[in-house]
């Protein structure tokens, strides 16, 4: 069996011993499949227990694999799994250039080495010479886009999005969500997106699954 | 340190030196204190404390005046934020109120003191034109038998403590809108309040209200200050025994000291009972459904006294500055003839080794406090503890315990270890006071931070130190500030752990200022007040200006 992408293999999540979240999901890379369904059906509890950041008091069965490694016994830091939220959540104590820096993966090494990545990815995304700004003082799409390069810079194995384009407004969303999802196919990540716009499922041109209540 | 093991470090550092001194206290109380010829148990502690004549009165004494302080203290709160809640007038009278938390116990009966005294500015200011005094009147209006003076003292200090702890809990308790209801059916704005948002609101404050009313039956400083002497309240007659050179009263101390606890316990019971009754009475009123009850009146009493309270501290504090830098100064004269810096640079030098040694002590301990507290906080969100109600209870325990009940017993079991009590011992002392008001003071920041933030930081690739180091903390620096401040107030002000775990030896800004007070240098309680009140002011002002200084630019961390 090909083992390549995100694979959700029987997997459960339980509250206490109730199960809330059932889902078997193989997502090769680069496909974007999105879950859909009603507030408190679970969906975010289910990137939470990808990213290993389930609240205490849940519980998972099944495996979560990716690329063929399990990753339910890893600590968060080193599942390689990429997440944006609906908020752009840069920290807003460090600059944009820090935000990104704090992405950028270890591997690059040396001050100059990194410094040259950081300004690279911000011409990328179009932000050229923004390094010492202060995010607050950005623009929402501005904003959207450093928090998705932060993201990319950690070279991410797999991409989950937590409704990250339902507070832009309308003509930024477009834009945004092209941006993400031709970077995520791109670099070949399989990508998993919750969302309630049906615009964005049908933008994702992947499977949606709808997640109903378990009980 | 494994952060695993922080809560039960942080438990042992705060409550053991609390069961350890009640021990301590307990069992020279019942005759047992081999050091000094105890060696079996008997009631002869008792007798000789029984055999005090002034007993009756002080202890009616620690019982109303602790009792009457709360009272006064807690109407008053209720009055002010039920009244003014949500107006330009609050805003003023918390802004006026809330920097008084701040300003030392000893620093602030001292200024009321000066304010009150027949000597005192009020007197000065009425004086002659109006009283025809051309010399201070012979009335005994500070330490007054009743410990009338000593009552007002604690209320102006313990109104800004109920007030924010109030103000802390009202956004759970969703006042605006219960408030609306009740106008919309046509209750007044203060009448409304107390019947729909108090009984939540006091729910939650309880606490704090006892750690108020076991704090104003016991308290020594303020009382040597403001209260009688002859007898004075129970804990300060306690202490006495305790620093008595004759060794044979340390076992009459600790008698005193247990029926201090006793006491405290009792009142705490009875301040309960009371609960429960007033619960009744206010559902009776309720169910009456009568619209106003002397709304108007209310709330103007209400404005008043807090502006009184407010005022009453911060006169105090001018006069006491004002005393520190008086040249002649003669009665009636609202003012000295002559302003000098003699008294500073006469007595500046010996001030210095008591503030250094405030400094080094409430630093260290405010140091040890954050970092334990951190810990715990840390320990907590990493490993998924739920603090429940029963962690509460225990964070307030040093506060609930009176000081006097248990510090004996300290010295005394350093005592019959041989062990030297140093600074290291105070700083300990200290922390046992500092670490439940750091606690409180971040807790709820600390857990209401963005946990996505920690999320999204994981997923880049950042271990659970970066997070905390590079993230979280720096995110924080505000509370984390505001919380060494409160700690390193709260050090400062610590008068009787310095004296007795100090054995005497270890003198700060507050052990110096108190003993002051029976001797009626007013340029010097002037001095010393002033320098200590200096002391927590700079904290203060520290903790708001470096946030600000650091993120100057990030415009992110100025909205919260």
């Amino acid at each position: 069996m090909n083992e390549s992408g995100l694979i959700l293999d029987k997997l459960t999540i339980l509250r206490g011993d109730a199960p809330l979240v059932s889902l078997d999901l193989q997502i090769p890379p680069g496909e974007v499949v999105t879950v859909m369904g009603p507030s408190g059906v679970g969906k975010s509890t289910l990137l939470a227990a990808i990213t290993g950041t389930l609240a205490p008091g849940f519980a998972l069965r099944g495996g979560i694999r990716l690329d063929g490694q399990d990753l339910t016994a890893l600590p968060p830091e080193a599942r390689h799994v990429g997440i944006l939220f609906q908020d752009d959540l840069l920290f807003p104590h460090l600059s944009v250039g820090a935000n990104l820096a704090f992405g950028l993966n270890a591997r690059i090494k040396g001050r100059a080495a990194r410094r040259a990545r950081v300004e690279e990815a911000l011409a990328e995304i179009g932000l050229a010479g923004f390094a010492e700004r202060d995010p607050a003082t950005l623009s929402g799409g501005q904003k959207a886009r450093v928090a998705l390069m932060r993201m990319l810079l950690s070279e991410p194995h797999a991409l989950l999005l937590d409704e990250p384009f339902s507070r832009l407004d309308a003509a930024l969303r477009g834009q945004i969500r092209e941006l993400v999802f031709s970077r995520a196919r791109a670099l070949g990540l399989p990508t998993l997106l919750v969302t309630h716009d049906a615009a964005d499922a049908a933008a994702a041109e992947g499977r949606v699954i709808e997640l109903a209540a378990l009980d | 340190m494994r952060l695993r093991y922080a809560p039960a470090l942080t438990l042992a550092l705060m409550l053991g030196p609390v069961l350890a001194g009640l021990a301590g206290t307990l069992l020279p109380a019942i005759g047992l204190f081999p050091a000094l010829g105890g060696t079996a148990p008997g009631l002869a502690p008792l007798k000789a404390l029984l055999g005090w004549p002034g007993l009756g009165p002080a202890v009616s004494l620690s019982l109303g005046t602790g009792l009457a302080a709360t009272a006064l203290s807690l109407v008053l709160t209720a009055l002010i934020v039920g009244s003014w809640h949500g107006t330009r007038a609050f805003r003023w009278l918390e802004a006026a109120l809330s920097p008084l938390l701040s300003v030392p116990h000893a620093a602030a009966a001292f200024g009321i003191a000066f304010l009150i005294a027949p000597s005192g500015w009020i007197s000065r200011a009425l004086s002659p034109w109006a009283t025809g005094w051309t010399r201070p009147p012979d009335l005994l209006i500070v330490q007054d038998p009743w410990g009338l003076a000593m009552t007002l003292g604690l209320v102006t200090k313990e109104l800004p403590f109920l007030l924010l702890m109030t103000l802390a809990a009202l956004p759970q308790a969703q006042p605006r809108r219960s408030l609306t209801v009740a106008q919309a059916l046509g209750y007044g704005r203060l009448t409304g309040w107390l019947k729909v948002v108090l009984p939540r609101i006091y729910a939650q404050i309880r606490l704090p209200v006892y750690a108020v009313l076991a704090y104003s039956m016991s308290v020594v400083d303020v009382a040597l200050i403001l209260g009688p002497n002859t007898p004075p309240p129970l804990a300060v007659q306690v202490m006495r025994w305790m620093t008595d050179p004759d060794l044979a009263q340390r076992f009459t101390a600790a008698a005193g000291a247990t029926l201090q606890l006793a006491l405290v316990a009792g009142a705490l019971g009875l301040w309960r009972l009371g609960e429960g009754a007033a619960a009744r009475l206010g559902r009776a009123w309720v169910a009456q459904g009568c619209r106003r009850h002397a709304d108007g009146l209310g709330r103007r009493a209400a404005l008043v006294l807090g502006a009184l309270s407010a005022g009453a501290v911060l006169a105090g504090l001018a006069g006491l500055a004002l005393w520190s830098v008086a040249g002649f100064w003669s009665f009636p004269d609202a003012l000295p003839d002559t302003l000098t810096l003699r008294p500073w640079l006469r007595h500046g030098p010996e001030l210095l080794e008591p503030a250094l040694d405030t400094l080094l002590i409430a630093g260290a301990a405010t140091a040890l406090a954050l970092a334990l507290t951190l810990a715990c906080l840390q320990a907590e969100q990493r490993f998924g503890l739920t603090p429940g109600a029963r962690s509460l209870w225990l964070l307030y325990l040093p506060l609930l315990v009176p000081q006097i009940a248990f510090l004996p017993g300290l010295q005394t079991l350093a005592l019959m270890a041989g062990a030297d009590m140093g600074r290291g011992a105070v700083i300990l002392g200290h922390l046992v006071f500092v670490l439940p008001y750091v606690f409180l003071s971040l807790g709820d920041p600390f857990r209401s931070w963005d946990r996505r933030q920690a999320t999204i930081a994981a997923a880049l690739g950042a271990g659970p130190a970066r997070i905390f180091w590079t993230l979280r903390l720096p995110m924080l620096l505000a509370p984390v500030l505001t919380a060494a401040a409160v700690g390193f107030a709260v050090s400062v002000g610590q008068y009787l752990p310095t004296l007795l775990i100090g054995a005497g030896r270890v003198q700060t800004l507050t052990t110096e200022a108190v003993a002051l007070a029976s001797g009626g240098d007013r340029r010097l309680i002037g001095l010393y007040a002033i320098a200590q009140t200096a002391v927590v002011v700079l904290g203060f002002a520290l903790a708001i200006a470096a946030p600000r200084l650091v993120w100057a630019n990030r415009r992110g961390m100025r909205a919260g």
